[in-house]
Order: C-alpha cells, then sequence, then structure tokens
C-alpha cells in the first residue's frame, strides 16, 4: 500500500479546508449580503473551477506560480524556492480549483438565515462581529459542515491540476489521484485496485457521514 | 434619536422606494406611547428608526447595540440554538451595567420553569414572554414592542395584557408600543402617535386625542371615546355595577373585581335626545353639552360631548341632527347603550 501518497493527499485536503474555511466565511457573506454591481462578477469568478477544465486552471497556476510568474517570482525572492513542484504551490493551487465547494455551502446557509436573528442580536447590544460569531455562525453550522466535507472531499479527488502544477513528486506532489495514474500505466492494476478502493470507500463513509448529520438536523 | 429632558427625540427622514417616512416629534419619556395605523403608514419603519436599525440620511448614525434600547419584534425571534436561559442571558452579558436579575424578570413573565427548555419546546405565549424578558433583561433605557400580540390567538391575548400593564406600571423604563388594535392601545398607553402614509397626523394624551373629531382616521375606524372610571357599588339584586367618572355615573352590567379601570364606548352605541327619557330601556342616560359637530359621512355625524372634565362622542345619523336641530353649546342627554370594560 502507497501509505506516503495516501498521507499527502489527506494532507493537502486537510490543509486546503481549513484554508478555504477561514478564506470563505468573510467571502460567502459578503456574497450573500452584498448588493454592490460587483457581486455577480465575483460571484462568476467563484465559480469558474466548477466549469474550467482542471488542465486550463493548472496551466494558468503553473504560468502565475512558476519560478518567472508574478506570485512565483515573488515568492522566490522571499523564499529562496519555487513554488511549482511544491507541496506549498499544490495548497495554493488546490484552494483555487476547491473554491467554489466551499463558498457556495457557505453562501446557501448565510442566505437561508432570516435576518431579524442578527438585527435582534445587534439591539441585544452585540456589536456586527460579536453576532457574527454568536449567531450567524452556531445557525450556519450546516453549511460549514457541507463546506468544509464537499472542499476535503474535492481536494482528495483531484488530478488535473495536481499534475499540471506539481508533477509526480514522490513525498512532495504524488497524491493518491496521481499514484492511481501511474499504477495503471505501468500496468501494476493490483496497487491501483487497493488505492482506490481506499478512496471509494473513505469518500462513501465521508458523505454518507454529512447526509446523516444533515437529516438529524431536520428532525 | 436621543433622549432629552424627559422627551425622546423623533427626527427621521427616510426614502423607500415611494414610501417616505417623515417624523418630527418628542414622545414622553415614561409611560407607555402607542403608535396606531394602517398597515403601511410606516408604525413598524417608526421603531426601526429609533432602533437603529434603518440607514437614515442624516442624524443619529450610532449603531443598534449602542443605543440600548430593548426590541420585542412582531415576529419572535428567539435565537433557535439557544436555550431559554441562554436568550435570556444575551443581552444581559452584553450589557455589563444591567443590574437586572434573569431569575427575577423570569418570575415576572412566569418562564422560570423553562429556562432549560429548547426554543421548539414553547409555546406562541411563552416565547412571547420570554422575548420580552429578554429584552428587559438588558436594562433597557427604552422599550419598542411591535405588535407582540399579533402571534396571539383573542384569547391569549386578553391573559398577557395584564403582563404588559404590570410591566409598564413597575418598570420606570418608557415603552414604545405598535398596534392596530384600539383595545390594546386603550387599555395600555397614556400617550397617543397616529401615523398615516409616513406623517404624525395626531398626537397626545390617550383620552384628549381619542375624542377629537378632526381625524378621519380616528373617525372613520375607531371613533370612541375613553372614560377613567372608579368602582362604587353593586346591586346584587339585578347584577349591575356602578361606575363614576369625572362626569357622571354609569350602571353596567356584571361583578367586576376591579377597583378602577377604563371604560371605552363606541360613538355608534351612543344616541342623543332632547329629553330626560324615563319610559326607556336604556340605563344610563347622562346630561351633556355639545361641543362639537362634524359631518363624519354623507349620512352620519360625529358629535363630541362634554360632561365635566370627560369627553364622550356619539355618532348620529345627519337627518337625526337636522330634525333635533342641534346646536353647539346645547344641553342634550347621552344615552349609553354598551361600554366595553376594561378596553
Amino acid at each position: 500500500m502507497d501509505i506516503t501518497s495516501l498521507w499527502l493527499s489527506f494532507k493537502l485536503a486537510s490543509i486546503t479546508t481549513i484554508i478555504l474555511i477561514l478564506f470563505s466565511t468573510p467571502l460567502a457573506w459578503w456574497l450573500s449580503q452584498s448588493r454592490s454591481k460587483l457581486q455577480p462578477v465575483i460571484q462568476a469568478i467563484v465559480a469558474m473551477p466548477i466549469v474550467l477544465p482542471p488542465t486550463v486552471l493548472g496551466f494558468y497556476l503553473l504560468i502565475v506560480l512558476g519560478p518567472e510568474g508574478a506570485i512565483g517570482s515573488w515568492w522566490v525572492s522571499l523564499t529562496g524556492n519555487t513554488l511549482t513542484f511544491s507541496f506549498t504551490g499544490l495548497v495554493i493551487a488546490s484552494c483555487i480549483y476547491s473554491l467554489p465547494f466551499a463558498v457556495q455551502p457557505l453562501q446557501n446557509s448565510f442566505e437561508s438565515l432570516s435576518y431579524s436573528h442578527l438585527e435582534a442580536a445587534w439591539t441585544l447590544g452585540a456589536s456586527k462581529l460579536d453576532a457574527f460569531f454568536s449567531v450567524v455562525i452556531p445557525l450556519s453550522l450546516r453549511g460549514f459542515i457541507s463546506a468544509s466535507v464537499l472542499s476535503f472531499a474535492h481536494t482528495l479527488g483531484e488530478f488535473g491540476v495536481v499534475l499540471m502544477v506539481g508533477g509526480n513528486i514522490p513525498g512532495t506532489s504524488r497524491v493518491v489521484s496521481i499514484a492511481i495514474y501511474e499504477h495503471v500505466e505501468k500496468l501494476n492494476f493490483a496497487a491501483a485496485h487497493q488505492l482506490s478502493i481506499v478512496l471509494i470507500i473513505f469518500s462513501f463513509f465521508l458523505l454518507f457521514g454529512m447526509f446523516l448529520v444533515h437529516r438529524r438536523w431536520q428532525s | 434619536m436621543a433622549i432629552v429632558m424627559n422627551y425622546i427625540e423623533c427626527n427621521f427622514l427616510l426614502t423607500k422606494g415611494d414610501f417616505i417616512l417623515d417624523v418630527n416629534t418628542r414622545i414622553p419619556a415614561q409611560g407607555v406611547t402607542g403608535v396606531l395605523g394602517e398597515s403601511g403608514s410606516g408604525k413598524t419603519t417608526l421603531l426601526r428608526c429609533i432602533a437603529g436599525l434603518e440607514k437614515l440620511q442624516e442624524g443619529d448614525s450610532r449603531r443598534p447595540n449602542e443605543r440600548n434600547i430593548g426590541y420585542v419584534f412582531q415576529n419572535t425571534k428567539l435565537f433557535p440554538h439557544l436555550t431559554v436561559q441562554k436568550n435570556l442571558e444575551y443581552g444581559w452579558r452584553r450589557n455589563p451595567n444591567t443590574n437586572k436579575s434573569i431569575i427575577e424578570l423570569s418570575k415576572i413573565f412566569e418562564v422560570d420553569h423553562l429556562l432549560d427548555r429548547s426554543i421548539d419546546q414553547l409555546s406562541g405565549g411563552e416565547t412571547q414572554r420570554i422575548c420580552i424578558a429578554r429584552a428587559l433583561c438588558q436594562d433597557p433605557q427604552l422599550i419598542l414592542m411591535d405588535e407582540p400580540l399579533s402571534s396571539m390567538d383573542v384569547r391569549r391575548r386578553k391573559n398577557f395584557l395584564p403582563y404588559l400593564d404590570r410591566l409598564s406600571k413597575k418598570t420606570s423604563i418608557p415603552i414604545i408600543y405598535v398596534s392596530h388594535d384600539i383595545d390594546e392601545i386603550c387599555q395600555l398607553s397614556d400617550h397617543i402617535i397616529i401615523l398615516e402614509n409616513g406623517r404624525v397626523i395626531a398626537e397626545g394624551n390617550l383620552q384628549e386625542t381619542l375624542c377629537r373629531v378632526d381625524i378621519p382616521f380616528l373617525n372613520n375606524q375607531y371613533a370612541c371615546s375613553l372614560l377613567e372610571v372608579r368602582k362604587l357599588e353593586y346591586d346584587s339584586n339585578f347584577d349591575l355595577s356602578l361606575f363614576e367618572f369625572s362626569g357622571g355615573k354609569l350602571w353596567v352590567p356584571g361583578h367586576y373585581d376591579m377597583q378602577s379601570g377604563k371604560f371605552r364606548i363606541n360613538a355608534s352605541d351612543i344616541s342623543l335626545s332632547r329629553t330626560l327619557l324615563k319610559s326607556s330601556t336604556i340605563l344610563n342616560s347622562l346630561p351633556s353639552v355639545i361641543e362639537e359637530i362634524v359631518n363624519e359621512t354623507a349620512s352620519t355625524q360625529l358629535v363630541r360631548l362634554r360632561l365635566g372634565e370627560s369627553f364622550l362622542i356619539a355618532r348620529i345619523t345627519r337627518r337625526s341632527s337636522y330634525e333635533l336641530k342641534l346646536k353647539i353649546g346645547e344641553e342634550v342627554y347621552a344615552q349609553i347603550k354598551s361600554v366595553i370594560v376594561g378596553c
């Protein structure tokens, strides 16, 4: 069993999920509340990774994150390392790739939240930030669970973007999906089966758990 | 919104689509002020402006949490993720200067046995009592109530009004009470504001304002008069109670525990006669002086009568008025067919 690539995938998905939740919460809140003309533009940009082929996304990320690219060159001057073909680069790429899977569930749950709860909190003496943490977040827990599970699962399953940005370096960028691809190329079907079945079972229970929690919540 | 001396200054100009709220008034910073008006007249918007929930073009820009105003919303807004106790504590924790005790308040509103419950295990009346208690826990300088009884059926409302009455008498916190129900307003308020299309069309002492016949809004829907009464005696033979007000005495069927209270008399329940009708089934026939006569509709008139220090409004047909040749300053007998006790 290729434990290294399994662990790498798990690590990548976990870190990506944490960063995404922190970043998507204010973004999704802004998208749910804003009446700005910019709102649909941002909304469209956030949703782009759903429709674009991962290769397109990966191609441009490779350019931007590469040593000649805007972010990549800055990173090189800052740390001395390149972003492409590194784990950090993979995290950045995954965050962009899975962004809509975190933002959309959060935005949906923020939009379904009764605004009056927020107003009640304000009149009871809560500041905007206080009301957000004491009322909005607890009442949007379902959205947070969906956002976490979906971004985790989606990052776990990514292939094209990783291949473009990270390549296939054991321990750095050879995640499970890449490892499976390589096993199949080398006609090592037994190893490919092993990893695939682990992914199938894990993904099933992850999603099953999420829907179970949602059902409990409803009743 | 600012509380200056004994008044709450309300100067609001707000445009929302084609609705304009334009209010410049002072509300007494004591007792209960009823805000009456049809739906769409701006009652709720006025409360929201006072609470700081609306963005005004100019004026007070403090956020709601900087105003210390208790707001009881029309549709109950308890936090569903918190227990009753945590709901009550929400405002209490955030206003460190409060000297209110949650236990004490929950006893006043008879919800102390519900503190551990979650919100979905409460009845409508319990929820509303907790909402009011929650608004009080923060020890506000003003309480706003937006039709707090609208989610209750008629029987519950009757049980609930005494809570509010007690609340206004026990605490010195001024209350602004929005309703379209004249009964609620009459029972609770000392002062009244009438809103129409976002403007104040009348305001003042409740009894005096209700007796004005120059406000078409009041005339058409609510023409009535309000009397402060005191119980004198009970006639057990006929099951009648005698009440006294500043201007006369009234016999009312039934026995009442209350020693004093308010009576409301609908304008249509008063008829006029030039002489005291001895052979009539009407119990109450009171001498009064005509103060004012206005045409209400093509067929009816409203007549304002003075009895001592009190006023009554009678609705009569224009024909009767013409045939009796009623004139201002003349003495007539007001025959009262029925009164609404305790409003």
